[in-house]
């Protein structure tokens, strides 16, 4: 390796992982994120420079922390305000007094303001991503289905507002608000999502923000190593991208779970998420949301030794899933079970108590669960009707095609 | 950091009110601005009569428009304010979610605008 190669390759594991933390070192007393990151950005600037000429320092992180400090200094003694003044005092002495060595983790922190209330949910998971990973505006808005001037915009917005309103950098006590940590799960599962809506890993942006979810993810549980629901989380999301390469067959074609290769799952990813699970369900504190989502797939991965997912425990989970949550997409799937338990009838019955409102008449999994149920019932034309509903609501070629194909298949055997 | 706490509430609800229940609601306020002033937040105050008291004023062309009636016509109306002290946005939540009027209205927490930041 060159030398230059060797720095950027320091600087870039650097980046991994410390990015987020120095972020929220820099940011958490003066609530004034953009400022850090731009200091930040000039430290790595900087570091990309004279590392392969003079080599990498010993401690990379204290380098770009005393170096973004000083930026900082610079910036706040060039304004002339009594809260700037405030500001250049406090960088002063933590210059002073400070070790570097020991750079406290405030990373949980941040990822709390981001996720604060008062912060617009839709740019929650944006800005995390942002903060705590260093991902650019573009590449979220990428991510996200956005464009870059846009999601750049909400980013921006959304730190003037955690500035100029004084949302806090604290860890609220689990009694006092159990909603903030859910919100940075809820936060984290976004970004999750949103990798996941990429099934065969052709958008490597995509694709990567699942990993990176679980990264975080991972973070929150060895921050908070008391919150079960930060166990739950990860295991859910382990179970989930464990069953990634099974999602597609070898000619890009999309294969529905129950008719999934369980050879094809990473055994070692649901090792992972047994072990989370079980280890969350010794925790004191309520069984929440993420761990029961996770118990769910934990059903489904049994199908690896007994050949059949426990529908009579999927059916259980979501029963509770249902009351805690009252969210149609959980009653969708808590359908789908029931019908695979008692049978197809019994699950169209579930699926008819559900109120169709209007955003579940724009829901894609309803109709296509709609339509296998009828066609289990053997009624071919509700089947025909509700496959077109989905068909035409379905963003994804391949499970459009997958549709089709299944559309096709109902027709013939009503031929015969 | 500074914060206004702005009392939104349907003001004809509001006059409209039971006796007892307009004692209820003055004792609870009494009680509320009593909590910030021990706690040291409170640095000011007041309820405000009825918007059909309300007189708006623009200058345009020199000109002045004066128009009986508030700025905006809206379901519920600014009735009161308090401004308070808080070290930061949580804190501030939580005052304004013990005033006696979110029970019933809205409370609009807005950060003071610091003459000496830009």
């Amino acid at each position: 390796m060159t030398a230059d190669s060797d720095a950027r390759a320091v600087a870039e594991a650097v980046a991994r992982r410390s990015y987020g933390k120095l972020v929220a070192f820099l940011s958490a007393r003066s609530r004034n994120v953009a400022a850090a990151e731009d200091a930040l950005a000039d430290a790595f600037a900087r570091a990309l420079t004279e590392w392969p000429l003079r080599g990498a320092p010993d401690r990379p992180e204290a380098w770009l922390m005393t170096v973004a400090k000083r930026r900082l200094i610079d910036a706040s003694r060039r304004k002339r305000t009594a809260d700037d003044a405030v500001e250049h005092l406090r960088l002063l002495a933590d210059e002073a007094g400070g070790d570097a060595e020991a750079i406290p983790d405030e990373r949980l922190a941040l990822m709390f303001a981001c996720a604060h209330p008062a912060i617009d949910p839709g740019v929650r998971a944006p800005l995390i991503l942002q903060t705590v990973l260093g991902f650019d505006a573009a590449t979220i808005a990428s991510a996200f289905l956005v464009a870059p001037a846009t999601m750049g915009q909400r980013l921006s917005r959304a730190k003037a507002k955690i500035r100029h309103a004084g949302v806090p950098f604290r860890i609220p006590d689990r009694n006092e608000a159990p909603e903030r940590l859910e919100a940075t799960l809820d936060a984290i599962y976004a970004a999750f999502s949103e990798g996941w809506t990429d099934p065969a890993g052709a958008d490597a942006r995509r694709r990567n923000l699942a990993g990176e979810a679980i990264w975080l993810g991972r973070l929150v549980m060895s921050l908070a190593p008391e919150e079960p629901e930060a166990l739950g989380l990860v295991a859910l999301m382990l179970h989930a991208e464990a069953r990634r390469g099974a999602r597609r067959d070898r000619a890009g074609e999309f294969v529905p779970l129950a008719e999934q290769d369980p050879a094809l799952w990473n055994d070692a990813m649901i090792a992972e998420a047994e072990t989370l699970l079980a280890k969350a369900s010794r925790m004191a504190g309520a069984v929440g949301r993420y761990q029961l989502e996770a118990a769910v797939q934990s059903a489904h991965a049994i199908r690896r030794r007994a050949g059949t997912a426990d529908w009579r425990a999927i059916a259980a989970i979501y029963d509770a899933l249902v009351a805690m949550t009252g969210s149609p997409v959980v009653a969708i799937n808590r359908a789908v079970a029931i019908s695979h338990r008692d049978g197809a009838s019994e699950g169209l019955a579930a699926l008819d108590e559900l109120v169709l409102d209007a955003r579940l008449a724009e829901y894609q999994p309803y109709w296509a669960a709609r339509a296998d149920l009828a066609a289990r019932t053997g009624d071919s034309a509700e089947a025909s009707a509700a496959y077109r509903r989905a068909i035409g609501l379905e963003p994804d070629p391949a499970v459009r095609r997958f549709l089709l194909r299944r559309e096709a298949a109902l027709h013939r055997h009503g031929a015969d | 950091m500074k914060y206004l706490l702005m009392i939104y509430a349907d003001e004809t609800a509001m006059l409209a009110a039971a006796p007892e229940n307009r004692t209820v609601m003055t004792s609870s306020y009494a009680a509320y601005i009593d909590a910030m002033q021990k706690a040291g937040v409170h640095l000011g105050g007041a309820r405000l009569r009825p918007t059909t008291s309300a007189t708006s004023i623009r200058v345009r062309n020199g000109k002045n428009e004066v128009l009986n009636g508030p700025y905006a016509e809206t379901k519920e109306q600014l009735g009161g304010y308090f401004l308070i002290d808080a070290p930061d946005l949580d804190s501030a939540i939580a005052w304004a979610s013990r005033c006696p009027g979110a029970a019933s209205g809205a409370i609009e927490v807005r950060p003071v605008w610091d003459m000496q930041t830009p």
